[in-house]
């Protein structure tokens, strides 16, 4: 089998920030309710992270589990562990009304770096920045499709469906141009 | 003549000299000069001519009022018509071009119009351009059209950037003159996020023009302070060039801010709009000075008063060496006493009142200047320019007692306050007899989402001309508290300005003038509408102010009448006998001033126009030949051309090719939805017509989803993948849609049912591989057991190809031997590469979307908005079979029921095959005999798919008809686009493969 | 352009990033029902000026569905609450009560 393909295949831009798409990247969604006898463990088994508050992400390393909504869960984790952590949770949350999905190949990631990383997404969501906290996850759109986003590591980490992954790449790129910062 | 003053112009640099041209001559100007001060200070009073009678038009007033001096900036791809000189920044390079007029500024043949004036009265459109009808096509539309809009339209394509951004704050002040700057220091220093927004390049309004002097200082260096230390202030943002061009719901507010149009092609975006939510609104906009109406108002060198003084003290340019000021109130005499100042002469104040004894009045006698009360302006002579004025009693009928020679005219009728931003979303007005204004009521402010009151004016737009920076203070207090916030407790600065007498209310000059005399008033300057036009409105019956807006074309301009508004209504309210309150404003409706079409587009041009959704194979196909056509928002090849090949040629290719031997087709885009839970099976038996609850595991099943009115939504291929799960394929485009369909049903009414859904359509790269050679290119890849005996027609299986990991349907769109695999998205472009190496072999050619329809066709399958469209239900269809009778209960089940749905004469699906073998032409319609109530002819059925199908070298064709399913043999006749007929007969709608052996081998 | 709270997620959405969804509290009529409860199920509409119960979903969001309680003339925000709510709630009711005495739930 061939190497996994991110959808731009690591695609970058140097503006006043830097922009850049990584992965491929882990990801399930999980969706149970909160409170599912058994879904701390799966999740802690899956991430090393602990259940989220609502709108927060949990970092652990490369593992992170994010708040999607009341009954969904972002799983993030390196591309090759997918696999074995579905089986886990399987196993952890055998009986309980849930659904585990591998999306890893359904999502592009990207990286917007700088100081003024920040200025390159106030353009294109209807967000007030000022107002997200450190581990927040942010679910909107950018521009005209759906992107959820957070802060971490002097930067921001957005994510997106795999589809527009090029359309998401120049806005981010649009956005960025020197001579734009807000 | 209009010159540039030795000495003085707070606002230019007389050491940088900027070279600009107007209508190709060459001009020079000094950095910070706006293009109509330097204009001025070249002498060039004639800037433009009016809309309607080409009467010759001189700049009016000094800032974003300005209904005059427009004109065409920049050219080729940086073309811009309709600029105001009086907010653009002199740069180095400027090229203007004057507007509306033919062949020269000097010498324009439109002003035939003015002479004819007394023919074009108000309404003269609607009056002349009605008879006869069949003129206004031929005849009058192409006149009008032709003489409409002033600029010229840029015909190239924009070589600017624009983009927008999302702004958040507690307190947006609007305006950043000194009462802007009170508020903004209260509210920064009580810790609110604060966004403070000027217009124009210069912080401080108009206190500085007028010598304010605040907490005992030169307005200048208060401002200066206040600006230092709003800039230190880490939540107080400042932007300059920035217009709030209109206030909407729950405190939203656009920005228009001009980056760039100062430095063109500097690299900076042109403009950013920025999308604001705010928690209130300060709206310190200031007031806009109204003009007088008396004869001649429109002649170059007649302007506003406080322009006037702008451009002697910010800019050092006198209009005129000799200027007559004509009032109705005291602060005009500032513009008296800057030009006596300058050195300039005041050859007198005309004031309508008959006392004016203010200190402002009183100063200006003091300094020589001659005072004539009880006056007014009969008429201003001159052409191009003004010569002299014919003085007059306001009392009287304009009989002329002098004549003052000058060649400029500073006119004061007071001030009205700018209000858009509190009316823009509902604010209410009040007038206010003592200033002769209209001001924001604030027992009725326009609402924010809790009820409360979104927008506070401010300083001179709440009215407050003299003290706004007390106003600005109390009214930003108010704000902070209704946002929770405190207020440091401080006295309001101490704006020290001259006591003024009242103002006189003056809307004709003189007050009885004649007709001739009224029908040379000018109320809009850009549009030719006077005096006499809307009194004519008045009496022929449009009494709302609405109506007369429209019917004279007043305040419909590029300026939206900001001059214009007061003075017209006023007049109509006088024509109609009625107060002003009364007869009220017309709505303020944004932009304030107009916003550039590329900042409304922001980023969205070019490659980012919209988002379009590539398969991961897209490269492939591009690098291919494919033609791609837009199916929702993704782009499929809609066939793969050779060189030297038609799309028509390719496409029979590839059909032909798929049905002989091997076709790879992308199907990627396909919807697929898993829904799992213990209550996923009943809950796929609401949402499909037929049975999914009991699809045994490891099979495929076909179904319909309808919605409550029982029509026809979606399709697609439902595979059970274990007890508790179902995987549901929707058509391409439906894929979100269906998705948020579930959601709404599980969410909203059966919320207590255990179903989890998820969209997984795009985590796997489909492939469709199809032909008699389809098992062959498998095996070839090795891996899974795909012969007909493990993996049957209607069936899955997961395994691995190629050691590619896939999940494998064997379904078939084609009619063909046809296996649908999938496999993770990121290993699509290698596992798609690695079908067409191993399919050579095997014939294998990509085909695209139209082989697909072909082929579905051939094999009489449906196609969602082709056979559907919203108004067919399955039983239109044949698609019986696929309802389930048992079932209490589907959405659409009760929707089918109604009568009309339950006809037995509705239209239904056949095949038609053309008697000739031509093709059907698209939306062709099957008429009969006679015509319905409407007279038009009646019809029994239409064509929905017609194609021509090359597996059997003929025309074919799906449509609907009447009764359609009994009449098979007959023949019917079809239209043609161009006259004429298509005969065919009705025959079963599938064509190819009727028992289905091909699929299921 | 609205903003609304979302009651799951706790983000105040602008209009941009939600889908409308029209009158709430509908009661559905499936099979069996008669034609004017099928009709006034369909297509009956209040459309009133003044206090509305509407449906929307964080679409660009959580991608849950909730209710919003609003008047259509000054679009003054009452609350917004889950959708999974027969009726509307009395918190709701109380606050719409004590800025609009005049009005009743219908």
């Amino acid at each position: 089998m061939s190497d996994p393909v991110s959808a731009l295949s690591g695609a970058s831009y140097d503006g006043f920030a830097a922009v850049r798409e990584i992965g491929p990247l882990g990801m399930i969604t999980l969706r149970a309710k909160a409170g599912t006898p058994g879904l701390e463990a799966a999740v802690l088994a899956a991430t090393g992270c602990g259940l989220p508050e609502v709108r927060r992400i949990v970092r652990q390393g490369t593992r992170a589990v994010g708040w999607m909504s009341p009954d969904e869960l972002l799983l993030v984790l390196p591309y090759a562990d997918v696999a074995a952590a579905l089986a886990s949770i399987a196993g952890a949350l055998q009986g309980q009304h849930h659904l585990a999905v591998d999306v890893s190949d359904a999502r592009a990631v990207f990286r917007i770096e700088g100081a003024k990383a920040d200025q390159v997404l106030r353009k294109l969501s209807p967000v007030d920045f000022d107002q997200l906290e450190p581990g927040e996850l942010r679910r909107s759109r950018a521009a005209q499709v759906a992107a959820a986003f957070w802060a971490d590591d002097g930067g921001f980490t957005l994510v997106c469906f795999r589809s527009v992954a090029g359309y998401v790449m120049g806005l981010l790129s649009v956005s960025a141009r020197p001579g734009s910062e807000l | 003549m209009s010159t540039r003053l030795k000495t003085g112009g707070r606002l230019i640099d007389r050491s940088a000299s900027v070279e600009f041209t107007f209508n190709g001559k060459r001009l020079r100007g000094c950095a910070g000069d706006t293009l109509a001060s330097a204009l001025l200070a070249n002498d060039q009073m004639l800037v433009g001519r009016s809309f309607k009678y080409h009467r010759p038009r001189g700049i009016v007033a000094s800032g974003a009022e300005e209904p005059n001096a427009l004109v065409n900036l920049g050219q080729g791809t940086r073309l811009e018509p309709n600029q105001r000189t009086t907010t653009t920044e002199l740069f180095d390079g400027l090229e203007a071009r004057s507007q509306n007029h033919w062949p020269s500024l000097e010498y324009d043949v439109g002003v035939l119009n003015n002479y004819a004036a007394r023919f074009l009265p108000g309404g003269f459109y609607y009056k002349t351009f009605i008879h006869p009808r069949a003129a206004w096509k031929h005849v009058f539309e192409p006149i009008i059209r032709h003489s409409a809009g002033l600029g010229s339209a840029p015909k190239d394509r924009d070589a600017d950037r624009y983009e927008q951004a999302y702004g958040f704050c507690d307190l947006l002040i609007v305006g950043g003159g000194v009462a802007g700057l009170q508020a903004a220091l209260v509210a920064g220093r009580a810790g609110a996020r604060v966004w403070l927004i000027e217009q124009t390049a210069h912080w401080g309004g108009r206190a500085p023009v007028d010598g304010d002097v605040i907490d005992g200082m030169a307005a200048e260096v208060w401002i200066e302070a206040a600006v230092t230390e709003l800039a230190a202030m880490d939540q107080v943002t400042l932007r300059l060039r920035c217009m709030a061009a209109g206030s909407y719901d729950h405190g939203y507010v656009l920005l228009d801010e001009k980056l760039a149009d100062h430095t063109p092609g500097d690299g900076r975006p042109k403009h950013r709009l920025w999308r604001m939510r705010v928690g209130k609104i300060i709206a310190a906009t200031g007031a806009i000075e109204r003009p007088l109406s008396f004869a001649g108002n429109d002649i170059p060198g007649v302007m506003l008063a406080g322009a006037v003084r702008d451009y002697a003290v910010n800019w050092a340019v006198s209009p005129g060496d000799r200027t007559v000021v004509v009032t109705n109130n005291d602060d005009a005499y500032r513009t008296a006493i800057a030009l006596h100042q300058a050195g300039l002469e005041v050859a007198a104040v005309i004031d309508a009142r008959s006392i004016a004894n203010g200190a402002l009045p009183e100063r200006a006698r003091a300094l020589g200047i001659r005072v004539e009360t009880g006056r007014a302006i009969a008429r201003v002579k001159g052409g191009k320019r003004v010569e002299a004025v014919e003085i007059c009693l306001q009392a009287g009928e304009g009989a002329a007692s002098t004549t003052l020679p000058c060649d400029a005219v500073a006119m004061s009728g007071g001030w009205s306050p700018v209000v858009h931003l509190w009316s823009h979303c509902g604010g209410k007005l009040i007038w206010d007899e003592a200033g002769a204004m209209f001001r924001p009521d604030p027992a009725r402010p326009p609402l924010h989402e809790d009820g409360s009151a979104m927008v506070m004016a401010a300083g001179a737009a709440n009215g407050a001309l003299r003290d706004a920076v007390a106003d600005a203070d109390a009214q930003v207090r108010i704000a902070l508290q209704a946002l929770g916030l405190k207020a440091k407790k401080a006295q309001a600065p101490v704006h020290d300005v001259p006591a003024e007498a009242p103002l006189e209310p003056v809307w004709i000059m003189p007050q009885g003038a004649s007709i001739a005399l009224r029908s040379k008033m000018w109320l809009d300057f850009q549009n030719d509408v006077k005096v006499s036009d809307v009194q004519l409105a008045a009496r022929e019956g449009y009494e709302s102010v609405e109506h007369t807006k429209r019917y004279t074309t007043l305040g419909m301009a590029t300026d939206q009448g900001k001059l214009s508004n007061i003075n017209g209504l006023a007049v109509l309210a006088d024509s109609l006998n009625a107060a002003i309150p009364q007869v009220g404003t017309t709505t303020f409706r944004p932009p304030y001033t107009p916003v550039p079409l590329g900042a409304l587009a922001g980023e969205a041009r070019g490659e980012i126009f919209q988002p379009l959704r590539k398969t991961p194979m897209h490269d492939w196909h591009q690098q291919n030949g494919a033609y791609f056509e837009p199916v929702g928002h993704w782009r499929r090849p809609y066939c793969f051309q050779r060189p030297g090949e038609t799309a028509e040629q390719a496409v029979h290719r590839e059909v032909k090719n798929t049905r002989e031997a091997l076709g790879l087709l992308d199907a990627s885009t396909l919807g697929k939805i898993i829904v799992k839970g213990p209550d996923a099976g009943r809950f796929l038996d609401m949402l499909y017509t037929n049975v999914m609850s009991n699809l045994p595991i490891g099979k495929c099943r076909y179904g319909l989803m309808c919605n409550e009115q029982g029509f026809l939504s979606d399709d697609g291929v439902v595979a059970r993948i274990d007890a508790d799960t179902w995987l549901c394929h929707t058509t391409s485009g439906g894929a979100d849609r269906i998705h948020a369909w579930m959601e709404d049903w599980l969410q909203c009414e059966w919320w207590d049912w255990q179903v989890y859904t998820a969209n997984v359509t795009e985590q796997y790269a489909q492939v469709a591989v199809v032909g008699p050679n389809a098992r062959k290119v498998l095996e070839s890849l090795g891996g899974m057991d795909v012969s007909k005996e493990a993996l049957p027609f209607m069936q899955w299986a997961d395994g691995t190809l190629g050691g590619f990991p896939c999940r494998v349907y064997r379904i078939s769109f084609s009619g063909e031997l046809s296996y649908e695999i999938a496999v993770p998205a990121s290993h699509g472009a290698a596992f798609w590469t690695l079908l067409h190496q191993a399919g050579a072999a095997f014939g294998a050619m990509p085909y695209g979307t139209e082989a697909l329809h072909v082929m579905r066709a051939e094999k009489g399958f449906i196609m969602i908005g082709d056979e559907t469209d919203g108004t067919i239900i399955p039983q239109d269809l044949g698609l019986d079979w696929a309802i389930s009778k048992k079932k209490a209960d589907y959405l659409g089940k009760r929707g089918q029921e109604r009568t009309f749905l339950a006809n037995p004469d509705r239209w239904k699906l056949v095949g038609f095959e053309t008697l000739d073998g031509s093709v059907v032409e698209d939306g062709a319609y099957i008429p009969e005999h006679g015509v319905n109530a409407n007279g038009q002819r009646r019809v029994q059925g239409r064509v929905t798919s017609t194609y021509q199908s090359p597996t059997l070298g003929r025309g074919i064709a799906m449509g609907l008809l009447r009764h359609g399913p009994q009449r098979m043999g007959e023949v019917v006749t079809f239209t043609k686009m161009n006259g004429g007929e298509t005969q065919a007969r009705v025959v079963n709608p599938v064509f190819y493969d009727k028992d289905g052996e091909k699929q299921n081998v | 352009m609205l903003i609304l709270d979302c009651p799951y997620c706790g983000v105040r959405a602008e209009e941009t990033e939600l889908t409308p969804g029209g009158e709430a509290h509908l009661k559905r009529f499936g099979p069996g029902s008669d034609d004017d409860d099928f009709e006034a199920y369909m297509f009956a509409r209040k459309n009133p000026k003044g206090v509305h119960f509407e449906r929307w979903r964080h679409a660009y969001g959580c991608g849950k569905w909730f209710l919003a309680a609003r008047c259509t003339a000054t679009l003054e925000v009452f609350g917004t609450y889950p959708a999974q709510t027969a009726e509307p709630p009395a918190d709701i009711v109380d606050k719409i009560r004590a800025r609009r005495p005049d009005w009743t739930l219908t």
